[in-house]
């Protein structure tokens, strides 16, 4: 065997023989999954919470509003049901005046606009003009639509993120230290392989990862996959080489795993937020987007996310599949022109 | 002169800077093919800096550097198939077997030893399976050892090789050079061990703040120092350095606790004169031996500071 096969079997054993790392490749991200797919399952809608200040008209108040299913409304003291309009616990409070009731909201709780919109509905109505129902409200729920569906391919985008990026720059840091860069610099092998046994190596493992991911994103969430689970697997690979890439580019100088491992961050923290991991990425304003789009997780989630959720193929997949492409090729290229051996 | 092709190493004018710090002063050296040179001095004198530059591993701050007709500059792939070498500490992939990692190593070089017989020669065959963290110190070393031999190399490095090892892991390692030596190879070693260097060494050079001290065989650079014997002894009261200093045929004085360390040059001349020397003092004998010198009180001959202090240094 060559010293390409050496160096992967390398790689391969080391990953292998540590159990840790086995459990933040594999338990860890499921678990995290778990728990924010737990927590964004999709229930039944929560009536808005309201309080109607005490006063002699309040009973009154309190009667109509209860008649109305979307509202959970109760009485409480002035103060108290200041206090927790204030706090988010309710999100909009009646104060009885004549000859009509106040509404106090705050601006910054969403709900507070939708309450307002129910109370006085609810307040308008009168026993001959019973309130309209004129559009029925059917709630999705469906596979393919809900936030957890939105979800999981885009966790799935980060976990192959993190991963690649921690599983290579630590070790690359830490041979550093212990001067074995140094010592396999004082052989004929061949660097351009050294580099590739890390990202094919790492391939194998993000490969078990999409699996693992992809079955229990089915059995767990009955997330549906409407496209080509060997596009994804594809997909899913390219995205790791190209971190993989980028965190030899993130090691190519550091010393110790402290200063790595802020770089790590740095790299990857913005993404998390701006590539459209929990929320969309179009929710950033317009001057950003050309930036967002060219971000490696951007492409990579659009790219898992379209494939799963819209089951688009891979062919019309060009643009973000050349950004992966450029993410990968670029850090390699200068890697091997920049990265410390001693 | 020796003819520039039967030279395995030749250096001219290295010198090496950090920053304000000048780990290589001015460095010459002229290695043949088939010695054992031994690159001696205390700890920072300069010499893990002087033979990473003869790997390849640093870039020298000025200097001409030759090896095996060769230049770091334009034949590197060519010269790193050709030597070996084994670094003053490298950690090693510990999740790997000692035979997985000879293995890996072997697949760099096109023309690599059997994976067997590198095992064998540093006498890790009972370790074959053994994963790189269980090893001990001296296994480990033993390992680089085999490491640095994968290629079949034509120059060997080896810096501080025996440096805290155990006898079993010395004497394997010393084999191993004598080895090489006999199938012709060249060997470069580091090393503050003066046995060592009087053992396997067919030539030394003794530097200090990165400059060379002396330089020739171990028994010619012993014959420099002008010293045929060292008398040591200890007296009670103490004798006084400045009282034996002038005594006929004392090169140097020298104290270290009780002990007084006297270079002569002729034993039969100075011996009666020491001992007058203690009686007149009034004093009593409490040890007396003399021996042949070794290269460590050539150290202290050129520099006033053993070799072995600097160990002691580091090893606290
Ligand atoms: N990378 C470096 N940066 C700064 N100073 C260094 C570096 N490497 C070596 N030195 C300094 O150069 C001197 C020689 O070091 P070295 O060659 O390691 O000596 P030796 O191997 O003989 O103990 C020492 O003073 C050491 O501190
Ligand atoms: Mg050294």
């Amino acid at each position: 065997m060559g010293s390409l096969g050496q160096l992967m079997l390398m790689r391969l054993r080391v990953l292998w023989r540590q159990p840790e790392v086995l459990f933040w490749t594999f338990v860890f991200p499921v678990a995290t999954t778990l728990v924010l797919g737990l927590a964004f399952r999709n229930s039944a809608l929560e009536p808005v919470r309201v309080a109607v200040a005490d006063g002699p008209e309040a009973p009154a108040l309190l009667a109509r509003l209860q008649g109305v299913p979307e509202l959970e409304a109760r009485t409480l003291d002035v103060t108290e049901a200041r206090r927790q309009l204030a706090r988010g616990r309710v999100s909009l409070v009646l104060l009885p005046g004549s000859p009509n009731p106040e509404a106090l909201v705050d601006p910054s709780q969403p709900e507070g606009r939708t309450a307002r919109l129910l109370v006085s509905q609810a307040l308008a109505a009168t026993p001959d003009m019973p309130r309209l129902e004129a559009v029925k409200a059917t709630p999705v729920s469906e596979p393919g639509n809900r936030y957890v569906d939105f979800l999981i391919p885009g966790l799935l985008g980060m976990s192959l993120m993190s991963s690649s990026l921690w599983a290579l720059a630590l070790p690359l840091v830490a041979m550093r230290g212990g001067k074995l860069l140094k010592r396999l610099a004082g052989t004929p092998m061949s660097r351009a392989h050294f580099f590739l046994a890390f990202l094919l190596a790492r391939t194998v493992f993000a490969a078990l990862e999409v699996a693992f991911f992809c079955a229990f994103a089915r059995w767990l969430f009955d997330v549906p996959m409407f496209g080509n689970y060997l596009a994804l697997l594809g997909v899913g690979l390219l995205g790791a080489m190209c971190f993989a890439s980028l965190a030899l580019l993130v090691s190519i100088r550091a010393r110790s795993e402290e200063s790595v491992g802020g770089l790590v961050n740095l790299v990857s923290m913005p993404m998390m937020f701006l590539s459209g991991v929990f929320f969309a990425s179009e929710n950033f304003p317009g001057w950003m987007q050309p930036f967002i789009r060219v971000l490696p997780l951007t492409a990579l989630n659009d790219s898992l996310r379209s494939i799963m959720l819209e089951g688009t193929s891979v062919l019309t997949l060009g643009a973000p599949l050349a950004v992966l492409a450029v993410w990968t090729i670029l850090p390699m290229v200068a890697t091997l022109r920049w990265f410390r051996w001693v | 002169m020796t003819p520039p092709d039967e030279l395995a190493i030749e250096v001219k004018g290295l010198v090496k800077r950090f920053g304000d710090v000048v780990a290589v002063d001015g460095i010459d050296l002229e290695i043949r093919r088939g010695e054992c040179m031994g690159l001696l001095g205390p700890n920072g004198a300069g010499k893990t800096t002087t033979v990473e530059i003869l790997e390849g591993l640093q870039e020298p701050t000025s200097g001409h550097v030759r090896l095996l007709g060769l230049d770091w500059k334009k034949d590197a792939t060519k010269l790193r198939q050709r030597i070996g070498l084994t670094l003053q500490e490298t950690r090693l992939v510990d999740q790997l077997t000692v035979e997985e990692t000879v293995r890996m190593f072997a697949s760099f070089y096109p023309r690599s030893l059997p994976i067997e017989e590198l095992i064998g020669m540093v006498q890790l065959g009972e370790k074959r399976q053994a994963r790189v963290g269980k090893l001990s110190g001296g296994q480990r070393q033993r390992l680089a050892l085999a490491l640095g031999l994968a290629g079949d190399p034509d120059l060997l490095f080896l810096d501080e090789p025996t440096t805290g090892l155990d006898p079993q892991s010395r004497r394997a390692l010393w084999d191993v050079v004598a080895e090489l030596k006999s199938r012709g190879r060249t060997v470069v070693l580091t090393t503050h061990y003066m046995d060592e260097a009087e053992v396997l060494c067919d030539r030394l050079v003794i530097i200090d703040r990165g400059r060379v001290m002396s330089r020739g065989t171990p028994q010619d650079i012993v014959a420099s120092l002008g010293v045929e014997q060292v008398i040591e002894l200890e007296a009670e009261p103490a004798l006084d350095l400045e009282r034996l200093r002038p005594l006929p045929a004392v090169v140097s004085a020298q104290r270290h606790a009780d002990r007084v360390t006297l270079r002569v040059k002729e034993l039969h001349v100075a011996l009666p004169s020491v001992l007058r020397e203690v009686e007149e003092a009034g004093g009593r004998l409490r040890h007396l031996s003399t021996r042949r010198p070794t290269l460590d009180d050539v150290f202290i001959g050129l520099t006033g500071r053993s070799l072995r202090e600097g160990a002691e240094e580091k090893a606290a």
